[in-house]
């Protein structure tokens, strides 16, 4: 055990330092510094407040979707079509905004409807996937890629067609929402404290579905081995449904979050790619919830972060994506060859 | 035993995280890059007051800086007022929804801000909501948006922004050169159009282009019947997966007769596409946009480039925002018809390309002469595409009713407005 604990760090160790190394190889080959690169990274995600609260903004939808995929995972799915849930969760918030533009209701209210709008929208378009699977024989992962393209192209549809601005159809998106549609942010910045206090609960109620609930080892049970659970009285398909359905929904959730607190419109790259950053945190957790929360806050600290590298050093700032697809790469691979290091092990 | 993987993984992060943080600055890296973060320094720069330090402004660019068209024009003028003035130009490229995910550009303008710049530059139509935003949420920034009317009182979207400046070239003028340019060239009278969104100033834009084409089809004697159509490919530049492909619509006009092809997008994509063609046995000719350079891409079937040249009115304004002299207010500047192409003075110019004949030269010309002396096609009888009158017999359009242009013009095929 505590060999293997040892070899177990070893071996990250091993994974962090060629990652790293990677990147720092790529930068050396073009002439930039590394140690520069990754200082202003640094400073460019945590160096001010201002900043933090950018990464903050980044994380939120990004923690909701690994909540989400830590359950489909756990149920053994692999929910590629998390990034086209997320898309039709802003669907469905600019929709009911839409739809209560002139009503005399609160404006918490509507905000409520619209952010429950978006998981529903959210969930739906994971139930398709789903539906696809149990009932067509159809992989999750080409049923979910499919339906990313869909979500895609409906949202083009709608901003340059029905959705469009009076007159002009734009990139830029719908015409933005009044002020008072907008969760409440914090002076100055342009973090909402609902939108966080929202991701948290989140990730906190998926943490305990799955370590402390019935359902959540009958999920467990179904990832580990459909064939067994089912033999064991689990009803499998309706398991794997389920973890559709609640992994749509967070997906709807951030999806929701980025209209209502970030662009207050619908745009056409509203999922911002978070739904696939998080499949590559959910697989660097290695599916454990725990480890959600500061992993992702690392991933959404590279992404602003990066945002300094071409302005101060006239770099592409894609460089945080090649250590983040970098990094998840070495990590499987050095797992992978660890496993194999403890089996020969074992066996002589 | 796996447990701990992920715990691992993130506490050496932070601690990698930390370690270049602390580190000291990379020696061998010219530490100038990232100098005098404004922040922390208040005591030293007390100190070291004595040596002005240079106006530094920010660029917020739509497409990549070297994009060979809109975004260069700006990004060039930027380099033309720091070696006028010895400003320092700080930018950030590639502001669009496809290549920056995630963020905003008043968000990013922050970021420039950040960096010590105290004025900063919006280029794109795309980024007017965000300008807004910005400007009211920074009044001690200055900030000016290309392309907009925010701040023009005639306009229909005025708003008393004190710190912010619309500035736009009468490209106009530029359109109709290059629409006379294409007419003349044709051998088939049917000219296409790469369209980049609909709106206002596409919409302006593409009917001067018509305009021109169609004083010079009839000026020039043509014996074929003048065929406009415009294709719209959705957004300013191609972004896979989201707009039309730029080339394949070029390479569609080519191949169906319309044997000239003016750019209306930020880059100039038509011109490769016509010279492939041509090398293969179909004659096919270019107008270029945007950049004074477009046509170097494939000169051979270049007709020429209607160009913006920013500088002097970006120089104007940023001196004005360095002495204190800054005004709000909407710019939008001719030519210099005394010297068309004079980088200090117009906002718009037109370089012939050498695919345009030395017989089209001299009618292109004439027709540059006459608008210099005042003739304005803005001038009616116009009808809108769908035939509703627009300029009675002699009325000449007010800038509201070029800029605001509601439709296509009669006799324009395309679309008028985004279905």
């Amino acid at each position: 055990m505590l060999k293997s604990r040892f070899s177990g760090l070893l071996f990250q160790i091993i994974a962090l330092a060629l990652s790293f190394g990677v990147v720092s190889l790529i930068l050396i080959s073009i002439d930039a510094s590394p140690t520069e690169a990754f200082r202003n990274m640094f400073k460019g995600s945590f160096g001010e407040m201002r900043k933090f609260a950018e990464v903050l903004v980044a994380f939120v939808p990004l923690l909701l979707v690994t909540a989400g995929l830590l359950v489909t995972f756990s149920a053994g799915l692999w929910n590629i079509g998390v990034e086209g849930q997320v898309v039709l969760g802003a669907i469905a918030t600019t929709w009911v905004y839409r739809y209560f533009l002139e009503s005399d209701l609160p404006p918490a209210l509507i905000i409520t409807l619209a952010i429950l709008g978006g998981m529903i929208g959210g969930a739906i378009w994971a139930a398709f996937t789903g539906i696809l699977k149990v009932f067509g024989g159809v992989n999750e992962i080409f049923g979910g890629l499919g339906l990313n393209f869909v979500a895609t192209a409906l949202t083009i549809y709608l901003i340059f067609g029905p959705w469009k601005r009076p007159g002009v159809a734009s990139m830029s998106g719908t015409v933005p929402f009044p002020d008072e549609f907008s969760l409440p942010l914090l002076a100055n910045l342009r973090i909402s404290p609902w939108a966080l206090g929202i991701a948290l609960i989140a990730i906190i109620i998926v943490f305990f579905l799955l370590q402390g609930t019935y359902f959540g080892l009958k999920l467990k049970a179904v990832g580990k081995n459909f064939r067994a659970a089912y033999l064991l009285g689990i009803p499998t398909w309706q398991y794997a449904m389920y973890s559709f359905l609640i992994c749509g929904a967070l997906a709807g959730l951030a999806g929701a979050m980025q209209v209502a607190a970030v662009y207050h419109r619908l745009i056409p790259s509203i999922s911002s790619g978070y739904g696939y950053l998080g499949l590559m945190v959910a697989m660097l957790i290695n599916y454990q919830a725990i480890w959600a929360i500061p992993v992702a806050l690392f991933f959404a600290a590279l992404n602003i972060g990066s945002i300094q590298l071409p302005i101060v050093m006239k770099l592409d700032s894609s460089l945080s994506g090649v250590l983040q697809g970098v990094l998840v790469l070495f990590a499987l691979l050095v797992e992978g060859a660890r496993q194999k290091f403890i089996k020969k092990g074992q066996n002589t | 035993m796996r447990k701990n993987f992920a715990r691992l993984v993130s506490l050496l992060f932070v601690f990698v995280f930390a370690l270049s943080a602390c580190g000291t600055p990379a020696t061998e890296a010219p530490p100038a890059e990232t100098e005098a973060p404004a922040t922390d320094a208040p005591a030293t720069e007390a100190v070291t007051e004595a040596p002005a330090e240079p106006f530094v402004f920010g660029m917020l660019l739509v497409g990549p800086y070297n994009d060979g068209g809109w975004s260069q024009a700006h990004y060039d003028a930027g380099l033309y007022v720091e070696e006028k003035t010895g400003a320092k130009m700080i930018y950030l490229d590639k502001v669009n929804p496809a290549d920056r995910p995630g963020t905003t550009p008043d968000q990013l303008a922050e970021e420039l801000v950040a960096q010590g710049a105290k004025l900063v530059i919006f280029n794109s139509d795309d980024m007017k909501d965000a300008s807004t935003t910005f400007a009211k949420a920074n009044p001690d920034v200055y900030v000016i948006m290309a392309s907009g009317d925010q701040v023009w009182p005639d306009g229909k979207a005025y708003q008393e922004i004190p710190n912010l400046m619309n500035i736009m070239g009468r490209m106009e003028y530029g359109k109709m050169i290059a629409g006379c340019a294409a007419a003349l060239s044709s051998t088939t009278g049917k000219i296409g159009y790469l369209g980049p969104l609909i709106n206002d100033e596409t919409r302006r834009l593409t009917a001067s282009a018509y305009l021109g084409a169609k004083y010079c089809h009839e000026k020039a004697g043509k014996t074929t019947d003048l065929e406009f159509k415009v294709t719209w490919i959705g957004f300013w530049f191609h972004i896979p997966g989201f707009t039309t492909d730029p080339v394949d619509v070029s390479k569609d006009f080519y191949t169906t007769g319309f044997d000239v092809v003016i750019s209306g997008i930020d880059n100039s994509v038509n011109l490769p596409e016509a010279k492939k063609l041509t090398d293969e046995g179909t004659p096919s000719l270019a107008v270029a946009y945007d950049y004074i350079n477009a046509c170097d891409a494939a000169p051979e079937v270049c007709l020429g480039v209607p160009f913006f040249n920013w500088g002097p009115d970006y120089l104007a304004a940023i001196q004005s925002a360095a002495d204190g002299s800054w005004e709000s207010q909407f710019i939008w500047s001719g030519p210099d018809w005394s010297d068309l192409n004079n980088h200090d003075t117009s906002a718009i110019g037109f370089v012939k390309g050498d695919a345009l004949s030395a017989e089209n030269v001299a009618i292109l010309d004439e027709f540059i002469a006459e608008l210099a002396a005042g003739l304005d096609l803005w001038t009616g009888p116009i009808n809108l595409q769908d035939g509703t009158p627009y300029l009675a017999d002699g009325e000449v359009a007010s800038d509201q009713q070029v800029w605001y242009l509601p439709q296509l013009l009669e006799g324009m095929q395309g679309l008028s407005a985004s279905e």
